[in-house]
């Protein structure tokens, strides 16, 4: 039996917290607070210590941005989103524009074609008719602009004050793909990331729209169906495209975070190589927020295979709204979980999940 | 960005870290304390202490206008906030510390009408959009942000907004400084001082430190470049055996400080006799009240509050981390009882306090490897 060398202290420190970080975060709040809607640490505890758990079942536990379930034979994707974004319309698109893409994208970097939505309105007492009419329009145009179909759905009215104007709830199904291979547990060392296009538009418009700072940029949210770039993706790199997610609440960097978990991976990300647009970029600044964290509607983050990326970045750049799809950096092994950044200036840092958000209500 | 893009240039940044690195000696350990939490931030957020040699270590100092306020503060705070009809203002990352039972955010939970601000300025609208309840600004941070009350204090003067109140936790920098230089345990090599307290009290205050103290001050703005120019600054005092308050951010400080914002704070203000830091205990006349002038507008005077100090746990050894005696993971209670997600003292509460970054990069930055 050989012995152990000695620990020391910090060496001691670190191993309980390293054990403490691969554990199931505990949901142990007494109360729903806004942080557990914000996409960061609370958000984690609710779903990974409440939720999963209590439903267990191993489509939900692989924690996709959709479920997948086998149907004689066909593998089936089922997603859902509530959507109770202030205001109801913002530069850039609405509520229900929202609603559809929101939905459709959850399906499409699952790498499932979406087929079809269901659509639930909470609807408040008071809510003018002509705003509902234009939201209904929304939905309609964005749905054939994705190619679904609505083909089920509910209302529901509740009293004044009790929903501010609307909240709306979309389920998607879609079949996944025969070309997809992907899983959140499959990147590898060496793996490319790419982003599809400039990131922070959608958080920073609605932040904008709020009329809270007095600001004034042009900046309209990317809101828009992602499947185009995920059948691009899908055509080029086949079996080499590892996983996608779409960057949605807590931004990208949420986003490689929970993957680099998922996987038991590191990431290396160059800040230098992220797009973001100027007028971004000096709303963040003002505003003191990391445009990584800023949400998007319309941009995904793939994994590729290194022997593969060119061709998929290349593939992602001749889509609509994809022109400036950017290689951001790569998996790594070590330190698994965790997602570093080179920053511009030249230093390098941890991308943290966020403890919290200051921007609720985004989606 | 112009103008901004200039101080981030890598190829200066390295350039100047190459600099630091032939200009160190090997033998010695330097460990050099940002006092100012935007100094902190840069730090963290440009990876600014990857950059430096091994043996040239930052402490973070308590300069986190958040993380200074203590638990019973916040319970006092809550404690308004609750009262029927007040709408409670706050800066965001205020509403997440903790008090003795909860936090802001817990109280909003529970039904209490509070609502973060960008300024001072955003509270007082919201008071004159409801002229039929009271808007309470639970004001904090150091010099920096003290002027920008007062000044939304006499606006509301001015305007005859009779419901908008302040809660005033506004703190100075110079006697938590003192304190930890009075403390016989320090061990510290010099200071960065803090760049936008001295944009309103000018660099003069801080000559005590060289003066009574022999530790260098360098004021420091708040680019990454500006970091690291001030840090090879102070070393180059130490080299050369000089110790003297030297400027850095002469873009910005003028030696005297902003005469028009220390006259308005002298108006509105008052020193308190003492005031209690969160993982440094009482100082005395380290924080500021309105005056009586301003009595009326006064949120403490206005409400009953508990008033009820709340001990700082006693295994909490925040204080010690702050003079740099101790590393956080020395701390009895770090990362077992005291996390990020639920933390006993200051230098956990904040993302930029000393244990909470120890507790989420410790292990990367001592490895510093990416494989």
């Amino acid at each position: 039996m050989t012995e152990a060398p000695p620990q020391s202290r910090e060496e001691r420190i670190l191993g309980i917290i390293e054990t403490a970080r691969a554990k199931r975060p505990r949901f142990r709040d007494e109360q729903i607070t806004m942080s557990h809607g914000a996409g960061g640490k609370a958000t984690q505890s609710l779903i990974e210590g409440l939720l999963v758990p209590a439903l267990e079942n191993d489509a939900l536990a692989a924690l996709g941005d959709a479920g997948t379930i086998a149907v004689d034979g066909a593998s089936l994707a089922l997603t859902t989103d509530s959507f109770v974004v202030k205001p109801l319309r913002f530069p850039g698109g609405s509520i229900g524009e929202l609603a559809v893409n929101g939905t459709v994208n959850d399906l499409a970097v699952s790498g499932a074609r979406p087929l079809a939505l269901s659509l639930s309105l909470i609807l408040e007492e008071g809510l003018p008719a002509d705003q509902l009419r234009q939201e209904v329009q929304a939905v309609a145009d964005a749905a054939e602009r994705a190619g679904v179909a609505v083909v089920t759905g509910d209302t529901k009215v509740v009293e004044r004050g009790h929903a501010d104007g609307m909240y709306a709830c979309t389920s998607g199904v879609g079949v996944v793909d025969p070309r997809a291979s992907t899983a959140t547990a499959a990147l590898r060392p060496g793996d490319r990331i790419i982003v599809s296009g400039s990131i922070g538009e959608h958080g920073t418009a609605i932040m904008l729209a709020r009329d809270e700072f007095e600001l004034e940029a042009e900046i309209e949210s990317d809101t828009r169906s992602l499947w185009p770039a995920v059948d691009a993706l899908l055509q080029e790199a086949g079996p080499s495209l590892r996983c996608m997610r779409d960057a949605t609440r807590g931004g990208v960097a949420s986003a490689l975070n929970e993957l680099a978990r998922a996987s038991h991976v590191a990431m290396l990300v160059s800040e230098a190589a992220v797009p973001v647009h100027p007028a971004v970029a000096g709303a963040a600044e003002l505003l003191g927020i990391d445009p990584m964290y800023v949400a998007n509607e319309g941009k995904l983050v793939a994994f590729v295979a290194p022997e593969a990326a060119g061709a998929a970045l290349d593939a992602l750049r001749s889509v609509d709204g994809c022109e400036e799809a950017a290689e951001i950096g790569e998996v790594r092994t070590e330190p698994p979980g965790m997602v570093l950044v080179d920053t511009a200036f030249g230093g390098r840092r941890v991308m943290d999940l966020l403890a919290g958000d200051p921007l609720p209500r985004i989606c | 960005m112009r103008f901004v893009d200039e101080f981030r240039d890598p190829d200066l940044g390295r350039a100047l870290a190459g600099e630091i690195l032939a200009s160190v000696e090997p033998g010695r350990h330097y460990k050099v304390m940002e006092v100012c939490g935007g100094h902190t931030h840069s730090i963290y957020k440009y990876g600014i202490d990857d950059l430096l040699p091994e043996n040239v270590e930052l402490v973070h100092g308590p300069g986190c206008p958040v993380c200074v306020i203590p638990m019973g503060r916040v319970d006092d705070g809550i404690a308004i906030a609750k009262q029927p009809g007040v709408i409670f203002t706050c800066f965001g990352d205020m509403m997440r510390i903790p008090g003795s039972n909860g936090s802001l955010l817990d109280a909003k939970a529970e039904g209490a009408d509070v609502r973060m601000v960008y300024s001072p300025l955003d509270a007082l609208r919201i008071a004159k959009r409801n002229p039929d309840r009271d808007v309470v600004f639970f004001a904090i941070g150091f010099e920096t942000t003290a002027p920008s009350t007062a000044l939304t204090l006499k606006r509301a003067r001015a305007e005859g907004v009779p419901n908008f109140l302040c809660m005033c936790n506004h703190v100075t920098i110079v006697p938590p400084l003192r304190a930890l230089l009075d403390s016989p345990d320090l061990r510290l090599d010099g200071f960065i001082g803090p760049g936008h307290v001295s944009t309103v009290v000018g660099a003069r205050p801080f000559e005590f430190i060289p003066a009574d103290y022999g530790k260098p001050v360098v004021i420091s703005g708040f680019e990454p470049l500006d970091v690291l120019q001030s840090i090879q600054m102070i070393l180059r005092q130490l080299a050369e055996g000089r110790c003297e308050v030297e400027n850095q951010y002469t873009r910005v400080v003028p030696y005297e400080g902003n005469l028009r914002a220390l006259e308005v704070m002298s108006e509105v203000f008052q020193l308190r006799p003492h005031f209690e830091w969160r993982g440094l205990g009482f100082i005395s006349q380290s924080a500021l009240a309105l005056s009586d002038a301003y009595a009326d507008l006064d949120a403490e005077r206005r409400y009953e509050v508990p008033g009820v100090r709340v001990a700082d746990p006693k295994a909490c050894q925040c204080g010690e981390v702050l003079k740099g005696v101790i590393k956080p993971w020395e701390c009895k209670v770090f990362g077992t009882a005291c996390t990020p997600e639920r933390p006993i003292g200051t230098c956990m509460v904040s993302p930029e306090g000393a244990c909470a970054a120890y507790y989420n990069y410790g292990r990367y930055a001592r490895e510093r490897e990416v494989v």
